[in-house]
């Protein structure tokens, strides 16, 4: 213990006998784990945000009926074998119900299934607004308010009003943000709708929704559930989708095979629904992972040389140490201290310079569009890049030090002496 | 009497440029508190076998006793502990840690060897300082004192283990003759008092004249 002292007091002279070397040796130190963590938490919180932006608000499964032609015709249920010989022409789809057949107990299936976080029903009902004379296409979804905000953040929507609202009053509608410029209507005016029966309902604009896109923002609004389907027309059973969000995405395919086997309805998968986004995602991680791999690379052979040359410079330390009783081992100890002690100063220099930026980011104002609930920009505090900075200073510095320091214990002190 | 060095037959070869013989067959021995120089010209082995001897070469044919050890039979860990305990070394060119202070440099190998508590190497390093005349030195940083200052202090540095051989390559090469003098008394001393052996490399003939015995090389042979 006493012998450890002694060579951490000979490594304390070191590095404070030539401080102005040993700021630069953590600075590389610092600069290193900075970029990496302030790269990190940049990239990865862009790249939530864009995940955020389709993938928590998108389904992991929709359900719903599809008209498509049949696959097997009646001919072919009439007589296999003449395979060869058969010519169809102008095959049509098949009529189908938009309605979901025994929407109520798969939806209560579906909710109970172990892999399923949530599902929710949704009515989509096609509308007249009407504005004066004008007449304007739209869409109005039945909805469950709450379980869609707490599935799919629906209330990051809504730029305006109270989304609590379709709950407490039927006839409540939170308006698309297009439409709602269109038609010149904002919170707690009423809009006139027409359904395709051509009866008028009167309902009431409590919030004003934009989701980014504008086909969306320009024809969509959300109503209640029962409103939809009282617009409709039709019973509490009526139901025109399921959205359906599991615990692991990675469920979400054969789930979906699942559900059309089981019930025999068309269920779509969000890595079908969203090929082009999962390869993007897949992307922006790939390049996130290569560039901050480039930075600890960099930085590790910054902190390598300095080390390096920092040990070469003692060289004649090294002999004195030698002839005067030290071992090779002592010798080695004292770089891998003095190492060490760079890097978990530097380290830590890292760490709160990493933390300061990232939180300066995180303050600089990020307006668009796209994204109405966000205002600055995006910073992901995961603890675990603090860990992989500060463990990547330790491990980098030790091997930085040992290097060398293996030589400083091996070289014979009298090349040294006798190379003066 | 039991010789506290003991070589027999030492060769030692270069090998770069062109293969080359440096010592041949080198037999001496170094009696308790004997005084020896060891004389010759430039380029005739001289350093290179006080390196020998003083174990840090270990790249040589041949043995080498230190206390009736051999020292061929050791680690270099073991070996560095014989340097620490049993050999003080002296350099031609006094070497010191260039940022630790004059008294740190004369406490370190006391401090490596860790028999006494630091405040007793304290005392005893400044002990040795005032002995070779360089106390007030002792809190200066090693590199900003004069070159005739630093070779003292590696002397007192030598000294700190109370070894039972002292090396010397040149030990008074840069002092004045005064100096010189001071110097040859101490060790003079100390080899009396102490039962420490003596083995100086030296150009100085009138400093060798005055030991024990004079061992004087020539083309890697003993003359």
């Amino acid at each position: 213990m006493e012998q450890l002292f002694l060579l951490v007091d000979i490594s304390k002279t070191h590095l404070l006998s030539k401080v102005k070397q040993t700021i630069v040796a953590l600075l590389g130190v610092t600069f290193g784990v900075g970029m990496y963590i302030i790269m990190m938490s940049f990239m990865t919180g862009l790249n939530k945000l864009l995940d955020g932006l389709v993938l928590n608000r998108t389904p992991h499964i929709q359900i719903f009926t599809q008209s498509e032609p049949s696959e097997i015709q009646p001919f072919d249920r009439y007589n296999k074998s003449l395979e060869n010989m058969k010519i169809y022409h102008s095959i049509k789809p098949k009529s189908q119900l938009e309605r979901i057949p025994n929407a109520l107990p798969i939806l209560a299936e579906l909710k109970n299934h172990k892999k399923v976080k949530g599902a929710t029903p949704q009515a989509t009902c096609k509308v007249f607004y009407t504005a004066g004379t004008n007449n304007l296409n739209g869409i109005l979804n039945g909805i469950e308010v709450s379980e869609e905000i707490r599935l799919f953040n629906f209330n990051d929507y809504i730029v305006e009003g109270d989304v609590k609202s379709l709950i407490k009053k039927k006839n409540s509608v939170l308006l698309g943000a297009g439409i709602a410029k269109k038609l010149g209507l904002s919170v707690g005016d009423r809009l006139q709708v027409m359904s395709t029966n051509g009866i008028n309902y009167s309902l009431s604009v409590e919030g004003i929704f934009q989701s980014g896109l504008a086909e969306v923002d320009d024809v969509q609004s959300y109503v209640s559930l029962k409103m939809a389907q009282q617009i409709l027309g039709v019973g509490n059973n009526y139901v025109s989708r399921i959205h359906v969000k599991l615990h692991h995405m990675e469920d979400a395919v054969p789930m979906s095979n699942m559900i059309e086997n089981l019930y025999n309805i068309k269920a779509l998968d969000i890595k079908t629904a969203n090929a082009q986004f999962d390869t993007g995602s897949d992307i922006r991680t790939l390049i996130s992972y290569a560039v901050s791999f480039t930075i600890l690379i960099v930085a590790g052979f910054g902190i390598y040389n300095i080390l390096n040359m920092f040990i070469y410079e003692k060289m004649n330390d090294i002999a004195i140490l030698k002839a005067t009783g030290f071992t090779g081992k002592d010798v080695m100890l004292i770089f891998i201290i003095e190492a060490l002690v760079i890097g978990i100063i530097g380290g830590i220099l890292g760490l709160v310079i990493g933390y300061g930026v990232s939180v300066l980011i995180d303050r600089i104002p990020f307006e668009t569009e796209a994204l109405p609930t966000i205002d600055t920009y995006p910073i992901d505090y995961d603890p675990m890049f603090y860990l992989a900075g500060i463990a990547f200073a330790l491990i980098f510095t030790f091997l930085a030090g040992y290097l060398p320091a293996l030589k400083a214990k091996n070289i014979d002190p009298v090349e040294i002496i006798r190379g003066k | 009497m039991k010789p506290v060095l003991e070589t027999k037959h030492i060769n030692k070869f270069f090998f770069d440029p062109v293969k080359f013989q440096v010592l041949k067959d080198i037999s001496i021995n170094l009696q308790l508190g004997e005084f020896v120089s060891v004389m010759g010209k430039s380029g005739c082995g001289k350093s290179t076998l006080l390196y020998i001897l003083s174990t840090m070469d270990t790249d040589y044919a041949g043995d080498l006793f230190i206390d009736g050890q051999k020292m061929s039979d050791l680690n270099k860990s073991e070996l560095a502990r014989i340097r620490n305990e049993k050999i003080g070394f002296v350099f031609q060119f006094h070497y010191l840690l260039a940022e630790f202070s004059v008294l740190k440099n004369v406490m370190m190998p006391a401090l490596k060897l860790g028999k006494e508590k630091k405040s007793i190497i304290k005392k005893k390093a400044l002990e040795k300082l005032e002995l070779l005349g360089v106390a007030d030195q002792a809190h200066k940083k090693a590199y900003k004192i004069s070159g005739g200052q630093k070779q003292r202090i590696s002397i007192a540095r030598a000294l700190i283990n109370d070894p039972r051989i002292i090396m010397g390559d040149e030990p008074t090469g840069n002092l004045d003759s005064k100096n010189s003098e001071n110097v040859f008394n101490i060790l003079r001393d100390l080899g009396k008092k102490q039962d420490m052996s003596m083995l100086i490399v030296t150009h100085d003939l009138d400093f060798a004249k005055r030991t024990d015995r004079i061992i004087e090389m020539g083309d890697g042979n003993i003359l």
